[in-house]
C-alpha cells in the first residue's frame, strides 16, 4: 500500500515537474509571418518559418561548406551523379516516414522557382527515388557549385516536404503545412501578421554533430516558441526589459543605449558577415545607359557617409567593396577603392565632362516606410550631385517603388534611373545566385544590363574543379562588374539582437535559429 | 420610427455599392503589386507575372470588380493575397481587442469627462473651470504616442503595475483583460475626455444661461436636479453626437495606439494591408468601417428621442 501511495506520489510531481517545466520563447522577429510558403517568396521571415517546422537535405556549416543533414551523398567519378541517401529515423508531423519520394517532388517544386534550381534543372538527365531511401541525381555534365546550391541557407532553401504538398504548382500557395522539422507550426494559433507558434515536435532525431550552423544537430531543449510581431521596436525593447519577451531578432542602433546598462538583457552581433546594401542602376535609359556615366556614379559614391547615417555606430557596419560580400569564401574588393575609401569626386567629374552628360535627371527611387533603406538615397543623391549630377530624388512607400522599377518605362513616363535595397550577405556570396550579376537583358534582375562577359565569367565559375579556381574567377567577376557598374556596393552591416540573459547557447548564424538554445528560470 | 429606421437601413444599400466601387477603382489605380510582396526581392520578373496570373490580378478591372461583387452577395469577403487565409476570418480575430478597447475607452471617458465638463461650466471661470479646459487642451495637443510612452514609462517599467504591451481576451478573465487593455484605454482616454468635456461645458454654458433654468432655480429646485435633470438632458443631443461619432472612430482602428501597445487590432491589420497592397482585405476593412460608421450614426439619430421627446421621426 505504502509502495503504491509513494509510486503515485512519484509519478504525480514527476508529471507536476514536467508541467511545471514548459518553457515558452516568444520572440521578436524583424518581421511579422505571413507567407507561409518557402517556395514562393524569398522574404526572410519565411525562410525563417520553413527553417522551423522543415529540414533540409544537406546544410551550410560556419564555412559555408555543405555538411549532411537529411541525407549524405556521394558523387561519381565523372562528378555527373550524385546520390543522396536518407538517414534513419526521419518522420513528418503526421508520423509518416519522410521518403525519397518526398525529397524529389520537393526538389522539382523548390527548382521552378529558385535560380540555382533552373541551372541545375537545365543540366539534370533524370532526378529520381531509387528507392524509399535513395534519390539519385544525375547531371548532363559536371557542376561543381552543386552541393553549394543544394545546401545554401538563403534565400530559397530546398526545404522538404511531403509529396503530396511538393505537388501543389510553384506559383500556387501550399496549404498543409506538414514539415519533418524539429517544431510542429500551431495552426490554429496563427494570426497572419501577428503571431505564429510551434511547438517542439518529439518525434524529430537530431543528428549526432554538434550544431554548427545551418549542419550538425538540431536538438530543441524548449517547448514552444512564439513569434509576435510588434511594429513599434521602441515597445519591443521595453518589453524586453520588462520581460515580457525573451528575444528581439533585429535592434534599431539608436536604441541599444536603454539596453546597455540592463544586467538581465544581451545585445550581441550574431554574426559578423550581416547584410549588404547597394544601389542598383537602371541599363535601359539615359544617363545610365552610358557606361562612363556609371562609372561616374560609383566614382562619386563613398560608403563611409552613406553607413554613418544608415547605422551610425562603427561596430555594426563595415566599409566593404566585394560585390560577394567580405566575410565570404569568394569575395574580393578588386577596383573598389575609391568606393571603401572615398576620393573618387574628382575620377567622377572628369568622367561625366568625357561622357557628355547633359544633365539628365537621374530619377532615385526612395522609400520612406523602411527604416533599413530610408537614409541611404539621401546621402547617395548628395554624393552624385556633389559630382555634378542633377538628381530627382522621389520619396515613395516601399510597395510603390516594387512596381515602378519592374517597369521599363522611361524615367519621364514613371520609370526609373537607380534604387537602392539591401541583401543578406550568404544570398549574395555566389555568382550564381547574386542576382545583379545577371547579364540576360530582359531576362535579368530590374536594371536588365545586357552583359555577355559576365555570363562568360559565370559560366567558367561553373566550370572551376576547386575553390582555388572559382576564386580566380570570383576576382575577374569582381573586376567586371566594378567596371560595368551592375551594382554600387555600399557597405555591410549587422543589426545586433538582444536576448534576455535567461536565453543561452543560441546558435550565431545568418539565419536564426531556435535549436539548440536553452532557457533557464 | 420603424419606418424611419427602415429607411434609414435601405440607404444603406447605395452608400456601400458606392463605397465599394470607389474603393475598387482607387486601390487598382494606386502604384503597388501584391505579387512583388509574395515573390520577395529576389523574384525575376517572368516569377511575378506567373505569381500575378495564378492570383488573378492580370484579368480585365471588370471581371476582377464583378467577381468580388459575387462574392460579397454570397457573404464571402474573400481571401487574402499574401497570407492566403479567408478575409472574414482575419477580420473577425482582430475585431474582438478593437472593440473591447473602444468600448473601455467611451466608458471611461464619459464617467469622467461629463461630470468635469459639468463642473467647469457650473463653476464657470472658477479654478475647476480653468482646470479642466487646461487639461483639455493638453489632452487635445499632445500627440497620443507620447501619452503612450509615458504610461509605459510610468506605470509599466518604474511601478510595474501593467504590461508593456498585447492582448488578453475577456473570455479568459476579467483581470487578465483589464491589466492588458487599460493602458491603451487610458491613452485614448484622455483625447476622448478632452473632447468630450469640452463639448459637455460648452452646451451646459449655453443651457444653464436660459430662462427655465433660472425659472427652476427660483422655484427651489436642488442644484444638482437643476444641473443634471434640466441642463445635462437639454445639452445631451451635440455631447451624444460627440461621443456616437468618437466611438466610430475608435472601432475604425487607432493604429497608432494598437502600435505602441501591440494590440493586434483592425487599425493596423487596415495599415498592414494597405502597406502590402492586399486588396480583398483592403476592400472588406473600407467596407465595414462605412457600414459601421452608418450604424453608429443611425443609433446617435434614434437616441436622440429619448434625451429630447421633441424630436421624432
Amino acid at each position: 500500500m505504502l509502495k503504491k501511495l509513494t509510486a503515485t506520489l512519484l509519478a504525480s510531481s514527476i508529471l507536476a515537474g514536467s508541467a511545471w517545466a514548459e518553457t515558452t520563447v516568444t520572440a521578436v522577429m524583424h518581421s511579422g509571418l505571413r507567407v507561409l510558403d518557402p517556395v514562393m517568396t524569398t522574404a526572410h521571415i519565411t525562410r525563417d518559418h520553413a527553417y522551423m517546422i522543415y529540414d533540409v537535405l544537406i546544410a551550410q556549416d560556419s564555412e559555408f561548406q555543405p555538411q549532411p543533414q537529411m541525407a549524405d551523398w556521394e558523387i561519381s567519378e565523372d562528378q555527373k551523379t550524385y546520390v543522396f541517401t536518407l538517414r534513419d529515423g526521419l518522420k513528418f508531423h503526421d508520423g509518416e516516414p519522410v521518403t525519397a519520394a518526398d525529397a524529389v517532388a520537393s526538389l522539382k517544386r523548390w527548382a521552378e522557382n529558385d535560380a540555382g534550381g533552373q541551372v541545375i534543372m537545365d543540366r539534370t538527365e533524370s532526378l529520381e527515388a531509387t528507392d524509399d531511401k535513395t534519390i539519385t541525381w544525375v547531371l548532363s555534365e559536371p557542376f561543381v557549385p552543386m552541393l553549394d546550391v543544394l545546401s545554401k541557407q538563403s534565400a530559397l532553401p530546398p526545404f522538404i516536404m511531403p509529396a503530396r504538398v511538393a505537388e501543389t504548382p510553384a506559383d500556387e500557395p501550399i496549404t498543409d503545412y506538414t514539415g519533418s522539422g524539429p517544431f510542429r507550426f500551431v495552426e490554429e494559433e496563427f494570426q497572419p501578421g501577428v503571431s505564429v507558434t510551434y511547438e517542439k515536435n518529439p518525434d524529430y532525431v537530431p543528428r549526432d554533430e554538434p550544431a554548427d550552423w545551418m549542419a550538425g544537430g538540431k536538438v530543441v531543449n524548449v517547448d514552444k516558441v512564439k513569434w509576435v510581431n510588434m511594429a513599434d521596436i521602441q515597445t519591443a525593447v521595453n518589453a524586453l526589459m520588462s520581460g515580457e519577451i525573451d528575444y528581439i531578432e533585429q535592434m534599431q542602433v539608436d536604441l541599444l543605449p536603454l539596453l546597455e546598462g540592463d544586467p538581465n538583457v544581451v545585445v550581441e552581433v550574431r554574426e559578423p558577415t550581416g547584410m549588404q546594401t547597394m544601389t542598383r542602376l537602371n541599363f535601359l535609359h539615359p544617363p545610365f545607359d552610358d557606361p562612363k556615366i556609371r562609372q561616374a556614379a560609383l566614382a562619386a559614391i563613398s560608403q563611409e557617409p552613406v553607413l554613418a547615417a544608415m547605422i551610425g555606430n562603427p561596430e555594426y557596419y563595415q566599409i566593404c567593396g566585394a560585390v560577394l560580400g567580405c566575410g565570404t569564401p569568394l569575395g574580393s574588393e578588386t577596383d573598389a577603392d575609391t568606393l571603401t575609401g572615398g576620393g573618387g569626386m574628382e575620377k567622377a567629374k572628369a568622367l561625366l565632362e568625357e561622357a557628355g552628360y547633359d544633365g539628365t535627371p537621374v530619377v532615385l527611387m526612395a522609400p520612406t516606410d523602411l527604416v533599413a533603406l530610408a537614409t541611404q538615397p539621401v546621402v547617395v543623391s548628395q554624393m552624385l550631385r556633389d559630382a555634378g549630377f542633377t538628381v530627382d530624388m522621389q520619396p515613395m512607400d516601399w510597395q510603390t517603388l516594387v512596381t515602378r522599377r519592374a517597369g521599363q518605362a522611361a524615367p519621364a513616363d514613371g520609370g526609373w534611373n537607380m534604387f537602392i535595397t539591401n541583401w543578406m550577405v550568404p544570398e549574395i556570396s555566389n555568382p550564381i545566385s547574386n542576382p545583379m550579376l545577371n547579364g540576360r537583358g530582359n531576362d535579368a534582375w530590374f536594371g536588365w544590363p545586357t552583359d555577355e562577359k559576365i555570363e562568360q565569367l559565370k559560366a567558367e565559375y561553373i566550370a572551376a574543379e576547386d575553390l582555388d579556381a572559382q576564386k580566380q574567377v570570383s576576382d575577374k567577376i569582381q573586376a567586371h562588374a566594378i567596371e560595368n557598374v551592375l551594382l554600387v556596393p555600399l557597405g555591410q552591416y549587422s543589426l545586433p539582437q538582444a536576448r534576455r540573459s535567461t536565453i543561452t547557447d543560441m546558435i550565431n548564424s545568418p539565419v536564426p535559429v531556435f535549436w539548440n538554445l536553452k532557457k533557464t528560470e | 420610427m420603424l419606418g424611419y429606421i427602415l429607411r434609414r437601413i435601405l440607404a444603406v444599400i447605395p452608400v456601400m455599392l458606392l463605397v465599394a466601387v470607389f474603393v475598387f477603382l482607387l486601390l487598382r489605380l494606386t502604384p503597388g503589386d501584391p505579387a512583388a510582396i509574395i515573390a520577395g526581392d529576389m523574384a525575376t520578373p517572368a516569377q511575378l507575372e506567373r505569381i500575378r496570373e495564378a492570383m488573378g490580378l492580370n484579368q480585365p478591372l471588370h471581371v476582377q470588380f464583378f467577381t468580388w461583387v459575387g462574392q460579397l452577395l454570397r457573404g464571402d469577403l474573400g481571401t487574402s493575397l499574401i497570407s492566403s487565409t479567408p478575409v472574414a476570418g482575419m477580420i473577425a480575430d482582430r475585431m474582438g481587442p478593437t472593440l473591447a478597447i473602444a468600448l473601455l475607452t467611451i466608458l471611461m471617458s464619459v464617467a469622467l469627462a461629463i461630470p468635469m465638463g459639468v463642473i467647469a461650466a457650473w463653476k464657470h471661470r472658477s479654478g475647476a473651470d480653468y482646470a479642466v479646459m487646461t487639461f483639455s487642451v493638453l489632452g487635445f495637443s499632445v500627440p497620443v504616442f507620447v501619452i503612450g510612452y509615458v504610461f509605459i514609462l510610468l506605470f509599466s517599467l518604474k511601478l510595474g503595475w501593467f504590461p508593456v504591451q498585447g492582448y488578453t481576451p475577456i473570455s479568459e478573465g476579467l483581470v487578465a483583460f483589464l491589466k492588458n487593455a487599460f493602458l491603451p484605454a487610458l491613452t485614448l482616454t484622455t483625447i476622448y475626455v478632452a473632447l468630450i468635456a469640452r463639448m459637455t461645458r460648452a452646451n451646459m454654458l449655453e443651457v444653464l444661461g436660459e430662462d427655465y433654468i433660472r425659472t427652476a432655480r427660483a422655484k427651489g429646485a436642488p442644484e444638482h436636479r437643476v444641473l443634471f435633470r434640466h441642463a445635462l438632458r437639454n445639452a445631451a443631443v451635440p455631447i451624444l453626437t460627440v461621443i456616437g461619432t468618437g466611438f466610430a472612430l475608435l472601432i475604425g482602428g487607432v493604429v497608432v495606439t494598437e502600435t505602441v501597445f501591440n494590440i493586434p487590432g483592425i487599425g493596423r491589420l487596415t495599415v498592414d494591408a494597405i502597406l502590402a497592397r492586399d486588396y480583398p482585405v483592403i476592400q472588406a476593412m473600407i467596407l465595414l468601417t462605412s457600414f459601421l460608421y452608418v450604424l453608429v450614426n443611425l443609433i446617435i439619430d434614434l437616441s436622440y428621442t429619448f434625451f429630447d421627446p421633441r424630436i421624432r421621426y
